[in-house]
């Protein structure tokens, strides 16, 4: 056990705090939520200076691209850029966080060359299809359906809540291969051209009244069957390698940030109650983050442990148990959003628990994996 | 000691890591062995004396700072305690390296193990001791632990300083870390008995441990372990740091979160034993009210979490 980073680790720290100072000041100001043009805009810029400063696709392998970091230096990098309240990956997290790692591990040359580089650039931002009305928690059970036409596969059905679906160029979309059989071993993995005929794309309004997913419907849109990752009907099996990615590392910078919200209500909070319970909450965030170093270290010799299946349930609940405080310290300063940060938030992660695996389906993958209890039927 | 290896030096060059290194996972080992063999639910059960003293003081326990180990060490040695239950005022024997049990100035007069120790020391402003038989007061014939006697004692004088105000310090920093480690073993061991019992306990012809109810009381068990392990194991490496900067909330982070755990999954381990839990016979209570003793020690949830509110 060990709490020192290494020197070059410093190295790494001290030089990207560096490029931190000479880039953010440079930033236009961040525009307004609803307005995704300019969100597109904003967040793929970001990525360009990341890539530009040699800091995009830092988990991701050299050869892709990438910068092939080690994971305690990716770990300083979500330290770093949160702490300098640098953009956070905003739009580009389905492409940077997920899709591109999916299409390392299971693409094709000819996919990795048409995407890889394009999504680093922030040339490219990718939306996720994966759920639909009748197949959220049971992802399996999803029913759109690709019917083979030659070199082409026709897709119809609806997806929903696909984050970012209005402005991305190309989703990852799960699809119906065969439906004869067991919904497991019926699935492919597509990568789907947004501007297709036959997509119709409805955005949806969320909690906030704000609109950060959509619905969307697929009817009679061909999509070569070049554009498959992996086996045709083998589509679980990579949803699995994307889930992963998904559910990995996705919480480290709101976790960092979530230590410094504490400390920003501390100075508002008066009361010895409220307090004492703010320290409480940031006993639970620190915990976690020790835990997310643990979880590095585990990962990096080769033995990962339950870190990584805790960190997103515990998280999601700790930072709403956190919200709640917020609010009753804030009391009637709480009834309006515009300009304060702490209501909108309280309002955003009630999300948390659900989106990525809802707690309910993390409890189970907890106590099957890690204490061997008896299955849930799939 | 049966696990002797020889202690490592800072290092500079290996990078941030909380989890064990391959030294560390045979020490850890070795421990398990020795209190497997040594301390049976019988045995834990016959509760502190002489003997526990001396088997534990001849393998090392009481003496691993000073044979050069370091505090994350400790740290994995005092969980393993923990684990297993084992009965005694074995913090304040590890930070004496003396028989003696402590109290709290503030709150002095409710002593442990008075019966079975030479001394008993204050931690205040500073450190002070007394006597273990200077001190008279009324021996509890129910006391909450069963296995850890409680003497009220009349106006205790305590007034030796054997410690000055940087030790008092210390002492809390580091009585707070082993004691943390401690209630991390207990956390853990009452997570692996229930989910054992839960796979083997059948009702309407299943494992009860397939019903949803039980198995999210079981995950959130193991979350409470996870989190408690990386902060108490943050902590104990901290105090292996030169530097102090941040220690004091590191470990009062780590203090809370391995006390309530400890607590908590002693409520989730009784429920998931059902009646049973509620026995003298199943090991659960003995876990649980060790549980609440610790939370007195070197600082409740409570304090901590105001220590840590002061801090931001
Ligand atoms: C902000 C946000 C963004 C999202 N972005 C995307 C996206 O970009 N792309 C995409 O494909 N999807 C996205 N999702 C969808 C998300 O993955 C689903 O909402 C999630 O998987 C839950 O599915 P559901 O909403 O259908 O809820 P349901 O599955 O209907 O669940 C409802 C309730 O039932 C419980 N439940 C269900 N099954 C079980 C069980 N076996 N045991 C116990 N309890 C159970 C759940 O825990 C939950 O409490 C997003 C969701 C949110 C909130």
């Amino acid at each position: 056990m060990e709490l020192r980073y290494t020197e070059a680790e410093e190295v790494f720290r001290a030089a990207l705090r560096e490029w931190l100072n000479s880039e953010l000041p440079g930033m236009a100001p961040q525009p307004h939520r609803e307005d995704w043009v300019a969100r597109r805009k904003w967040d793929t810029d970001w990525q360009r200076r990341l890539f530009d400063g040699g800091y995009a696709g830092l988990n991701w392998p050299k050869e892709f691209g990438g910068q092939g970091a080690t994971p305690t230096e990716q770990l300083i990098f979500f330290e770093e850029t949160t702490k300098a309240q640098a953009p956070y990956v905003g739009v580009n997290f389905v492409g940077t966080l997920h899709a591109g790692p999916t299409l390392i591990e299971e693409g094709t040359d000819a996919q990795k060359a048409a995407h890889l580089s394009k999504i680093l650039r922030g040339d490219e931002v990718w939306c996720q299809g994966f759920s639909e009305p009748g197949a959220g928690s049971d992802l399996a059970s999803l029913r759109t359906r690709a019917d083979r036409d030659g070199d082409d596969y026709v897709l119809n059905g609806q997806k929903i809540w696909c984050s970012f679906a209005h402005i991305a160029d190309v989703g990852e979309f799960l699809v119906r291969t065969d439906p004869d059989a067991p919904k497991h071993r019926g699935i492919s993995w597509l990568v789907l051209p947004m501007d297709l005929a036959g997509i119709e794309i409805r955005p949806i309004k969320t909690v906030l009244g704000s609109s950060e997913f959509c619905e969307v419907f697929l009817t009679d849109v061909r999509v070569p069957v070049s554009q498959r990752v992996g086996a045709e009907n083998d589509g679980w099996r990579v949803t699995n390698v994307t889930l992963k990615y998904e559910r990995g590392t996705a919480f480290v910078s709101e976790l960092i940030d979530s230590l410094r919200l504490c400390a920003d209500v501390a100075a508002i909070a008066s009361d010895a109650a409220h307090l004492r319970e703010l320290g409480r909450c940031y006993a639970d965030f620190a915990g976690l983050w020790s835990l997310t170093k643990r979880n590095v270290s585990q990962t990096s010799r080769g033995t990962p442990g339950a870190g990584g299946m805790v960190i997103k349930l515990a998280y999601s609940e700790a930072r709403q148990r956190f919200g709640e405080l917020c609010l009753r310290i804030l009391d009637r300063e709480g009834l309006y959003l515009d300009g304060n940060e702490l209501v909108e938030e309280r309002l955003r992660t009630m999300s948390l628990t659900i989106a990525a695996g809802a707690s309910q389906i993390q409890r189970n993958i907890i106590s099957e994996r890690v204490l061997g209890l008896p299955r849930e039927p799939r | 000691m049966m696990w002797q290896r020889t202690p490592t030096q800072l290092c500079l060059e290996c990078s941030v890591d909380l989890e064990l290194s391959a030294d560390q996972v045979s020490m850890c080992d070795g421990i398990r062995a020795l209190l497997q063999g040594r301390f049976n639910p019988e045995r834990v059960r016959e509760g502190f004396n002489q003997s526990v003293y001396q088997e534990l003081n001849d393998a090392g326990v009481f003496s691993l700072i000073a044979d050069g180990f370091c505090w994350a060490d400790a740290a994995i040695v005092f969980e393993q305690l923990g684990t297993f239950c084992v009965p005694g005022p074995l913090v304040a024997c590890a930070l004496s390296g003396e028989l003696a049990s402590h109290v709290e100035a503030h709150n002095p007069t409710v002593v442990e193990h008075l019966g079975h120790v030479d001394s008993v020391l204050c931690i205040g402003a500073d450190v002070r001791r007394a006597r273990a038989d200077s001190l008279t007061g009324v021996l509890s014939d129910w006391p909450l632990d069963p296995l850890t006697p409680v003497t009220r004692v009349s106006a205790p004088a305590f007034t030796a300083i054997v410690g000055d105000a940087a030790a008092a310090i210390e002492w809390r920093q580091r009585g707070a870390v082993l004691t943390a480690a401690y209630q991390l073993g207990i956390a853990s061991h009452l997570a692996d008995m229930s989910a054992e019992y839960a796979k083997s306990r059948i009702q309407f012809d299943r494992p009860i441990g397939s019903f949803q109810a039980v198995k999210h009381l079981l995950a959130d068990m193991v979350v409470r372990v996870e989190i408690a392990r990386a902060s108490v194991y943050a902590a104990a490496a901290h105090l292996d740091e030169p530097t102090d900067s941040g220690l004091a909330r590191t470990i009062a982070v780590a203090k809370t979160l391995a006390g309530e755990a400890a607590i908590a999954n002693g409520k989730a381990a009784t429920q998931v034993h059902g009646g049973m839990g509620y026995t003298w016979e199943v090991d659960v209570h003995l876990y649980m009210k060790r549980a609440w003793l610790l939370e007195t020690h070197f600082g409740n949830s409570d304090s901590h979490c105001d220590a840590i509110a002061a801090s931001l």
